[in-house]
């Protein structure tokens, strides 16, 4: 048979077809579970990065996690952590997909279409005593849902870290949100002013430290205005009453993380 | 037999540079060669990507109708690219994650594919896959160098190891902004060109 015969043609283009698919995916189901673990434990990194307890040089990522990190759920409707929820095996991303556990959001800043009815939240304890508390948040960017945690300070009002742990931004410009020195910027701001409004942002531009709203603001990206919007309008969405909001105003009204 | 292995094998390295005189595969050269480490990983992934399409296209070469013989060597790549994508998830998940699109765009790699078009159609698959490695040498050979000079002065450090003590932490030396944005690349592999061809001057392309 010739080489050019339609015949042969579609001959060698089926069982190419045939051939690398089969390769493709038996590498793909064959490499999932050690991609799982090393993302769940990329995860635990991150979380402990946001705790402020991450070094390069750290290697019983699991040891220190289990040492110093709670996690909990709770239902972000009435702001109660949840009790029945398996905390080891919730998912927050998948909760988020499936609709009997997940609600359509209405007002939606962060363009993420639905929210889990529960939530992760973190609680990092040294010596004994809750130091931070960590909320995941996640949101549009440009390309992009960018998944990253908020570390805040006991007062439940001072930011210590903002990390995001996935994203697919343009590097070097929207990319920019995992610079070490942007990410600076954000320990010490306020989450809420006097009279208790939510005032965090990433403005366009520079911060004037002269401005009496400094300690609500961060530096704008340059080159990446969409990102960086979409970062402000993540934490406002996250820190409002249809967010960890509702949570964050029972524990106050408790007198504080215990 | 032997000579011709060597010729195949590190020609590609000076003689015959993908990069520097086929002027193939630059815009990755400009995207991930702010870090060494990225460097590496991205050296060995587009010689396991080269060799190995090299040998699969030449070992059914005899087979492939001409009609389709871009698409057939395009899906030998793809799905080359998606297994190394996959192994690098699954053993070196930060580097991929820094790597992100840029693994994937090696099927878009002009390397890759010239060098099936024009070496693996025509020779038998053990010269293909020496020649496929030796070209994915060469691409790392510039890679290296273009990641030295770039680590090293936009950043101070080589393999995140510190060697020139950054202003911002208490040193002497003012990192090069430039050297952390894709023009730099542009800059180096200009003048790595320009020294070659200083040296092997048959490589000079005459005008007119």
């Amino acid at each position: 048979m010739s080489n050019n015969s339609i015949g042969k043609t579609f001959l060698v283009a089926s069982l190419l077809c045939i051939v690398c698919s089969v390769i493709v995916s038996s590498a793909a189901v064959k490499l999932r579970p050690t991609q799982q673990i090393m993302k769940a434990l990329d995860k635990k990194k991150n979380i402990l990065a946001a705790a402020g307890l991450y070094s390069p040089d750290l290697s019983d990522i699991d040891g220190v996690y289990n040492e110093s990190i709670e996690a909990k759920v709770i239902d972000l409707e009435t702001g109660d952590y949840s009790l029945d929820v398996d905390v080891a095996s919730f998912s927050q991303r998948d909760s988020a997909k499936d609709v009997s556990t997940s609600i359509e959001i209405e007002n939606d800043p962060a363009g993420i279409g639905r929210r889990s009815k529960l939530a992760s939240v973190y609680l990092v304890k040294k010596e004994g005593r809750v130091d931070r508390l960590i909320l995941p948040v996640h949101g549009k960017g440009l390309w992009s849902t960018l998944y990253g945690f908020l570390a805040v300070d006991v007062d439940l009002n001072t930011v210590k870290a903002l990390n995001f742990y996935e994203h697919a931004e343009t590097p070097g410009l929207g990319g920019e949100v995992d610079n070490p020195s942007w990410k600076a910027q954000w320990d010490g701001k306020r989450i809420f002013n006097e009279s208790g409004h939510l005032k965090l942002e990433v403005i366009k531009g520079k911060v004037d430290p002269k401005n009496p709203q400094a300690m609500h603001q961060v530096d704008g990206l340059s080159g990446a205005t969409i990102t960086a919007r979409g970062v402000s309008n993540m934490l406002q969405y996250w820190l409002s009453d249809d967010g960890y909001g509702k949570f964050i105003s029972k524990i106050k009204a408790q007198g504080g993380l215990s | 037999m032997a000579g011709k292995i060597k010729d195949v094998l590190f020609g590609p390295l000076f003689n015959d540079n993908p990069i520097a005189l086929q002027v193939l595969g630059i815009c990755s050269a400009l995207a991930v060669t702010t870090k060494m480490e990225t460097v590496m990983i991205m050296c060995l992934a587009v010689i396991a990507v080269t060799g190995c399409s090299n040998f699969a296209v030449s070992l059914i070469r005899n087979h492939i109708p001409s009609s389709i013989r871009i698409i057939v060597q395009m899906t030998i790549i793809a799905s080359l690219v998606i297994v190394v994508d996959q192994l690098l998830k699954a053993y070196f998940y930060d580097v991929s994650k820094q790597l992100s699109v840029f693994v994937g765009l090696i099927i878009t790699n002009c390397i890759v594919m010239g060098r099936a078009e024009a070496f693996a159609m025509k020779n038998p698959p053990f010269l293909s896959f020496l020649d496929g490695i030796g070209n994915g040498l060469g691409y790392s050979l510039i890679l290296i160098i273009v990641g030295m000079f770039r680590e090293l002065f936009g950043s101070g450090s080589l393999f995140g190891y510190e060697i020139l003590t950054l202003s911002t932490n208490g040193g002497s030396y003012v990192a090069n902004g430039l050297m952390l944005l894709p023009p730099s690349a542009f800059f180096i592999i200009g003048i790595f060109i320009w020294v070659l061809r200083g040296f092997k001057t048959d490589q000079i392309e005459h005008e007119g």
